[in-house]
């Protein structure tokens, strides 16, 4: 089968920066759209200052966070101040078919490059535009990260245990769901546009997105007032249901039973010891009323064993269970692996290092990830030669006015 | 829906057969307009039993997980696993855009109805399977729920406190992240469809997507061979003067709040304004002004010094609450936000300035609950007129009644033969 790209006739000018706007650049160019990245040298994406840098030394084109969502992206710097550069930026939205942005509301409006210029420059313009609260509303204007997010959207409130602080999720959490709400809209829309030739705009709120996923537990408080709270790892359908010790430093393994069956042949693994037949564990009920006792008592069996081998022989006998994966062993792991989640790019400054691909792979046009993520500027000749046709001259005037940093 | 080729995805059908692990997917293009038929089992489909449910009444029409899952969908009733039900299926997926199933690998293929089998009847459809692992691998036979699934995808040991087990969200979440990856993954093949007539099969897996959650996390080990561990409320920050821990959720007066500045713009920022703010109450910042506060960045911190800027600010916060803590970090521009529950989420003001919440009618229970809204503003094509999730088989009548012309004599012979 020929080498045939699905959004190759794609441009996108990112005006987008950290996780949710440049998502959406990232998924088109994982499939072969023509993405160039903006930034301002003095204020580039955050993500560049925030480790892990290599050898520890901080530097905008050493963090490996910033490549994660931005493989395959053409960098183009500019100085948004001088107006060299905003009439550059002007010229780079009549170039696109889609322009995404996630500064602070207001920013782009502050440089003419707001949706009402842009549709003057290019009338069917897909523009998307995400930031933490919405453009809209008296807290339109703070700034902060999807980690903030998780934490006034409720997701902090329910991890951890009860009787203590909340204690995460990990990262920044809303990212990783708005980020999904967000690509699959301007996917939709590139569609909606190829059909009736109008472009629109887009204003998404990471936190309205990123509540997607708590939808039954808000409805459990609308509709029955019950407010829901951290609970360790307990689930009221199943038991047990728990991380459980096992040999090795700081090694875990969890394991879910929900229901007789699968208790029997939880039983069985164990070699049904005595207290497997006492009643107090008999049923899903009992076993509730008894979670803490019985849950020490499968963590002295787990403690003597690895993870790997508590997750084999529990599959083996049909009970879900799975190791509590390190970040390192994520590296290592088969399944990822036969997945082809992490690949390895060469990069400029930080060397040979990984990449992540897709969850969803596609059989007949699989995503090609080609090009580490760019440093900043890296690519401006390429971007004002090759993409946008500029003369030898008119690209001196950018440099000579300091445009391009 | 406005007039089907308003909306951004209306002139397209999905068939629907997911259960729990995949239903999000199918919820996420019907929010974009596409009509979504949900292919049930007759007596509804198993995960109308996960709760929680309307007044705690553990009854098939009234869990809200489905509710929520399931809203702007139709339902049909259809057993595929019958000779019968796989022909009155492949009829459907002659007119249809998509399919969507989380069946254990292989079990469509079985049943004659796999992507090589449904490509015949429609070239153009597009197939999206989800499951835990992904159609092949060492995993594939693995039994999965959630937790053990977000264990094996690695945000599990990042989360929780270091001297107790780390733990998963208390609602499920791998599932989700599925099948909003599914979503993702239906529309760039969508894109190509449409551009070139062939559709294919998309492959994704739970681990994987919640693998993602992950993030950078990986990247540590890759660089500098250091492993990420929990921290409980904070996290855990390998700095190049030792390894620091991050405060992120503080004690206040009436619960806790979230304050992180992770980048060395917003910590410089945030640094200045929490001199001013604690100067103004009558805290004495010397000490911090010695360590060169404000003008620190976390890649210059030591862990005594990033401890000692802590303990000074969580003393200022336990002299107040949420609400005066937000309203004032709301002023400054400080990046600090109430550690909401459920109830605050309802309550926050800038979600109702906007109109998040929307009243939805369940014409069956006589009421409308408010369930969270629109995700997302869009001119032109707006994503609008929410339709509360199907009754068991609400649809049949217009699916076979109307639309394949079946007479009400084959309905009743194919409903007593247990087909739909």
């Amino acid at each position: 089968m020929e080498n045939r790209r699905v959004f190759e006739r794609v441009k996108v000018a990112e005006f987008a920066w950290v996780g949710v706007g440049p998502m959406v650049g990232r998924t088109l160019a994982g499939w072969g759209a023509t993405v160039v990245k903006i930034e301002t040298n003095a204020t580039p994406c955050p993500l560049r200052t925030m480790g892990p840098f290599k050898d520890y030394v901080p530097g905008p084109n050493r963090s490996a966070f910033y490549t994660l969502p931005n493989p395959n992206k053409y960098g183009l710097s500019l100085d948004m101040h001088k107006p060299q550069a905003r009439e550059l930026a002007r010229r780079l939205i009549g170039w696109a078919d889609v322009v995404t942005e996630s500064y602070a509301p207001g920013a782009m409006k502050n440089w003419g490059l707001d949706y009402e210029e842009a549709r003057k420059i290019k009338p069917d313009i897909i523009y998307y535009s995400t930031c933490m609260q919405g453009q809209t509303g008296p807290h339109r204007l703070f700034r902060g990260y999807g980690t903030h997010m998780a934490a006034l959207g409720g997701y902090y409130h329910l991890t951890g245990w009860p009787d203590r602080p909340p204690a995460g999720p990990y990262g920044a959490y809303s990212d990783f769901i708005a980020m999904l709400y967000g690509v699959s809209l301007v996917l939709a829309a590139l569609d909606y546009r190829r059909r009736t030739g109008k472009g629109l705009y887009i204003d998404l709120s990471q936190i309205e997105a990123g509540l997607q996923f708590l939808g039954p537990v808000l409805l459990d408080y609308t509709s029955n007032g019950r407010v829901w709270s951290r609970r360790g790892n307990r689930d009221e359908r199943a038991c047990p249901h728990g991380a459980y010790p096992c040999s090795g430093e700081d090694r875990w393994v969890t394991i879910a039973v929900f229901n007789d069956e699968e208790w029997q042949s939880f039983c069985d693994v164990l070699g049904n010891p005595k207290w497997t037949k006492d009643p107090r564990f008999a049923t899903l009920v009992a076993r509730k009323e008894n979670e803490d006792e019985l849950d020490s008592l499968i963590g002295e069996w787990t403690r003597k064993l690895t993870a790997e081998q508590v997750t084999a022989t529990m599959q083996a006998a049909g009970v879900a269970a799975g190791a509590v994966h390190k970040a390192s062993d994520l590296l290592s792991d088969p399944q990822l692996k036969e997945r082809n989640q992490f690949i390895t790019l060469e990069h400029p400054e930080i060397g040979s290092h990984f990449y992540r691909t897709s969850s969803f792979k596609l059989s007949k046009t699989p995503e090609e990830l080609v090009r580490p993520a760019p440093c900043l500027g890296e690519h401006n000749e390429y971007v004002l030669k090759e993409l946008l046709n500029m003369s030898n001259e008119e690209i001196a005037d950018l440099v000579a006015a300091e445009a391009l940093e | 829906m406005s007039s089907q080729e308003e909306t951004l995805l209306g002139p397209y059908r999905v068939l629907d057969l997911t259960d729990e692990k995949g239903l999000l997917c199918g919820r996420i293009l019907g929010d974009l307009g596409a009509d979504v038929i949900q292919v049930e089992k007759p007596g509804g489909d198993p995960a109308r039993s996960i709760g929680p449910f309307y007044y705690d009444d553990p009854h098939p029409e009234k869990s809200l997980f489905w509710f929520f899952q399931c809203m702007n969908k139709r339902s049909i009733t259809l057993v595929i696993g019958t000779s019968e039900g796989r022909e009155i299926f492949k009829q459907l997926v002659k007119t249809a855009d998509f399919v969507i199933e989380s069946f254990p690998p292989g079990y469509m293929s079985s049943l004659g109805l796999g992507y090589g089998d449904l490509e015949k009847i429609n070239p153009r459809i597009i197939v999206v399977s989800i499951t835990p692992f992904g159609q092949k691998g060492p995993y594939v036979q693995y039994k999965a729920s959630d937790l053990t699934t977000w264990a094996m995808a690695g945000p599990m040991y990042l989360a929780g406190d270091p001297d107790r087990p780390p733990v998963r969200i208390s609602f499920p979440q791998a599932f989700l992240h599925a099948a909003a990856n599914a979503a993702v993954g239906a529309l760039v093949a969508h894109y190509h469809r449409e551009v070139s007539g062939e559709g294919q099969h998309i492959d994704v897996s739970a681990q994987e997507a919640c693998s993602f959650i992950a993030m950078e996390a990986p990247a540590f080990w890759e660089l500098l061979k250091v492993d990420i561990q929990r921290a409980g409320p904070g996290r855990d920050a390998p700095l190049p003067k030792g390894r620091a821990r991050i405060r992120f959720v503080y004690p206040c007066k009436d619960g806790y709040v979230f304050y992180l500045a992770p980048s060395v713009a917003l910590m410089a920022r945030a640094n200045r304004a929490w001199t001013d703010w604690l100067a103004s109450e009558g805290m004495s910042t010397e000490h911090l002004k010695v360590m060169g506060w404000p003008d620190l960045d976390l890649a210059q911190l030591t862990p005594e010094g990033l401890d000692m800027m802590q303990d000074t600010i969580g003393n200022f916060m336990m002299n107040h609450t949420k609400a005066e803590l937000y309203e004032g970090a709301l002023h400054r521009d400080i990046p600090l936000v109430p550690v909401a529950s459920p109830r605050d989420v309802l309550e926050n003001p800038q979600m109702r300035e906007r109109g998040f919440w929307m009243e939805v009618e369940h014409p069956d229970l006589g009421v409308a609950l408010t369930y969270p809204g629109v995700w997302a503003k869009v001119t032109e094509a707006p994503l609008t007129g929410w339709r509360p999730a199907p009754l068991i088989g609400e649809h049949n009548e217009d699916v076979y009644g109307k639309e394949l012309g079946f007479s009400k004599e084959k309905m009743v012979t194919l409903k007593q033969a247990g087909v739909i």
